[in-house]
């Protein structure tokens, strides 16, 4: 049968985003779909390779996982978030951190100034940690913290405290997001080099394994799409990254079977409703045929598992409203798609910190698609839907196809050396805000209707104090006086010196987070041995 | 689109630790696109730094892309470190989220435009046009008519 639909070739490129009849990924569509457009029968949800959900009984053996984003001020505020977001119904808690926090710096930094507390809470030792999960029961809650640089501090910092609480490591749950090659290729809050990076990231991951059975320690993230690319090449970067990840298990001695089950991925989901349920099918098929080829036998290693966030750059700062209409277009493709935890942003991301309206309105628009529409009754509604199906088919041939061009340049910590990826997702950030200025791809109250949109609206900002700040840097300066030097020194001195060694860093950096040394200490520590990532240059 | 002889330099900066700089790669291709002459300081400059590089490289234009909230505490004090350095007569433009409540206080700390995450990349490039044309002129490059270049 003729082959349909086309990778994103280099010539294909700059049409795409001007064509109105191919999807954000270049993919041409028909002006209808039939049996014969159809190239496969995909086997039903649960079975390899999972195109329709790694799941047979899907949303009904459990609904997803509604997990919002929160975390600002201080520790005693976070905690107050929680407990807040938890007697709503939320179903799972995430952990934004400040930008001092994972970068590796403490709040008193000069660096820090102006910064702490800002786009999250602020974790400078232990006692932070501790204030943030009083009274949750962290053996009844998952928490999942979106970390990378200083993952492993902050996870030996989480299990500090369930420890404290009398709750055994094996009973904590949850998901560190310790992905350091998106922060080098599209979020730029890295730290180390590019093998330092992986080499603390596969410590944690082989670590966990061992260790804490209930808790994800890696989530692959695809902060590509939000940086520019296009929603193939987001697959495409995404699952590279996954087999660089392997492959560094692998490298170890760590079979498929013992990682496969424990890793999760992480997506952006925008408004383009159809392709983002054919990426999530595709995606699914190629990695459970990558770890299958890679040599996994349990059918639990090859499931994709994903999260996603609704939102990012698909909201508009201009009629702020109409991103409920997007968040909830897109949460709808999220359910259709089968993942398994959802993160609905909130309507004036654009504009500040989400007020606790807005964020409970986000949570709802979640429960009333799993609640009042039958989404979570059936799994893989769409399967079937000519159109889906083909669109499946031709997404996997456009992610193959960036795959393989990352594999060509050695795989995907060649392609973030080289910085070839960068480059790759800048140009097409240009080439998307070229194509909506000109209006070839419309934005509702942005560049349509014609001139009259564009309106800032006025919306209610949460306020942000600098008190905040000053607090959490006298709360610093007492765990600094309270704690005993001779043992922080000395856990300091261990930190650095495995960090120049090729053990696991894990059992030092547990000791240093349980002499309450500082997030900013113990990087500094690894920064000594490591040295500070230099990023390629891009013009 | 005027034509002129004169290529501006415009220093984009980020500063802060907030590290999306999508938006200011894209500033940074169209300004280039439209024949200026750009310098990134890439992620993490530090003010201090960009102040001095901008006298430094006698740049026409500061641009400052900032998303993560602490745009206040930064633009007040770049303008120290202008000030200091006796160039306040550079202009500095900020992109990024802002709230407008604090439009006012970008504006005391010396910050001449906003731009906000919709603005048209033609519309910030017009901008940067207009406002390096005092000192292109100041500096003896002023605009010229077409065809005559450099």
């Amino acid at each position: 049968m003729k082959k349909r639909g086309s990778g994103p070739t280099t010539e294909a490129r700059p049409a795409a985003a001007a064509d109105p009849y191919r999807t954000r990924s270049g993919i041409p569509l028909e002006p209808w779909y039939g049996p014969q457009h159809v190239r496969s029968h995909a086997p039903p949800p649960g079975v390899f390779p999972y195109t329709r959900g790694i799941h047979r009984d899907m949303y009904r053996g459990k609904v997803w996982t509604m997990r919002q984003y929160a975390g600002f001020g201080t520790p005693v505020q976070t905690n107050e978030r929680f407990r807040f977001l938890l007697q709503e119904g939320q179903t799972g808690l995430s952990l934004a951190l400040d930008l001092p926090t994972q970068l590796g710096l403490d709040s008193d930094d000069p660096l820090a100034l102006g910064e702490v507390g800002k786009v999250g809470v602020a974790i400078d030792s232990l006692a932070d940690m501790e204030t943030i999960f009083q009274g949750i029961p962290l053996d009844r809650v998952s928490t999942s913290m979106t970390i990378n640089g200083t993952a492993s501090i902050l996870l030996a910092m989480y299990e500090a405290v369930a420890r404290k609480q009398g709750v055994a490591p094996e009973r904590i749950a949850g998901t560190v997001q310790n992905d350091p090659l998106k922060e080098i290729g599209a979020r730029g809050a890295w730290i180390f080099p590019l093998d330092p990076s992986m080499r603390l990231a596969i410590d944690l991951v082989e670590d966990t394994l061992a260790r804490l059975p209930r808790f994800n320690p890696i989530s692959i993230a695809s902060h590509y799409r939000d940086a520019g690319a296009n929603p193939a090449e987001e697959m495409a970067y995404t699952l590279s990254a996954g087999i660089a990840y392997a492959r560094a298990l692998m490298s170890r001695g760590i079979a498929p079977d013992e990682f496969g089950t424990r890793l999760s991925f992480f997506f952006y989901t925008y408004t383009n409703f159809f392709e983002e349920v054919a990426k999530y099918r595709a995606g699914r098929r190629i990695w459970a045929q990558w770890m299958k080829d890679a040599g996994a036998t349990n059918e639990n290693a090859m499931r994709m598992r994903a999260a996603c966030v609704c939102g990012g750059h698909s909201l508009t700062r201009a009629e702020p409203l109409n991103n409920l209409a997007r968040i909830t277009i897109e949460a709808f493709a999220v359910a259709c798609a089968g993942l398994q935890s959802v993160f609905t942003a909130a309507y004036d991301e654009a504009y500040a910190i989400p007020t606790e309206l807005s964020a409970k309105t986000s949570l709802r628009i979640q429960q009333i698609l799993a609640l009042e529409t039958e989404v979570a009754k059936v799994a893989d509604p769409l399967g079937g839907s000519y159109f889906v199906e083909s669109l499946t088919d031709s997404m996997e041939e456009a992610i193959r196809a960036v795959m393989e061009e990352i594999e060509r340049r050695g795989g995907m910590v060649e392609a973030l050396r080289s910085g070839w990826l960068q480059r790759e997702i800048a140009k097409r950030a240009y080439e998307h805000q070229r194509a909506v200025d000109e209006g070839l791809i419309p934005v509702v109250g942005v560049n349509w209707p014609g001139d009259a949109a564009r309106e800032d609206m006025p919306v209610e900002v949460q306020p942000l104090s600098e008190e905040a700040a000053e607090e959490q840097r006298r709360s610093l300066e007492r765990v600094r006086r309270e704690r005993d030097p001779a043992q922080v020194e000395k856990a300091l001195a261990r930190v650095a010196d495995e960090a120049r060694g090729e053990g696991n860093l894990m059992p030092a950096i547990r000791e240093a987070v349980l002499a309450y040394a500082t997030v900013g200490e113990i990087t500094s520590a690894l920064r000594r041995a490591f040295g500070t990532y230099e990023p390629p240059s891009l013009f | 689109m005027r034509v002129t002889g004169y290529k501006p330099r415009i220093l984009l900066g980020k500063a802060g630790l907030d590290g999306h700089d999508r938006g200011i790669k894209v500033i940074a291709a169209a300004l280039r696109d439209a024949s200026m002459e750009v310098i990134y300081t890439g992620l993490r400059a530090t003010v201090p730094s960009i102040a001095a590089a901008a006298v430094q490289e006698s740049v026409d234009a500061i641009g400052l892309s900032i998303l993560s909230g602490a745009h206040v505490s930064i633009c007040r004090e770049l303008r120290k470190e202008l000030e200091k350095r006796n160039a306040l007569d550079i202009p500095v433009v900020v992109g990024g989220i802002i709230p407008a409540a604090d439009w006012p206080l970008l504006a005391e700390a010396g910050v001449r435009k906003i731009f906000g995450p919709e603005s048209p990349l033609d519309e910030v490039v017009e901008y940067f046009r207009w406002v390096v044309e005092p000192r292109a002129w100041a500096n003896g490059n002023g605009p010229r008519p077409v065809g005559e270049g450099v």
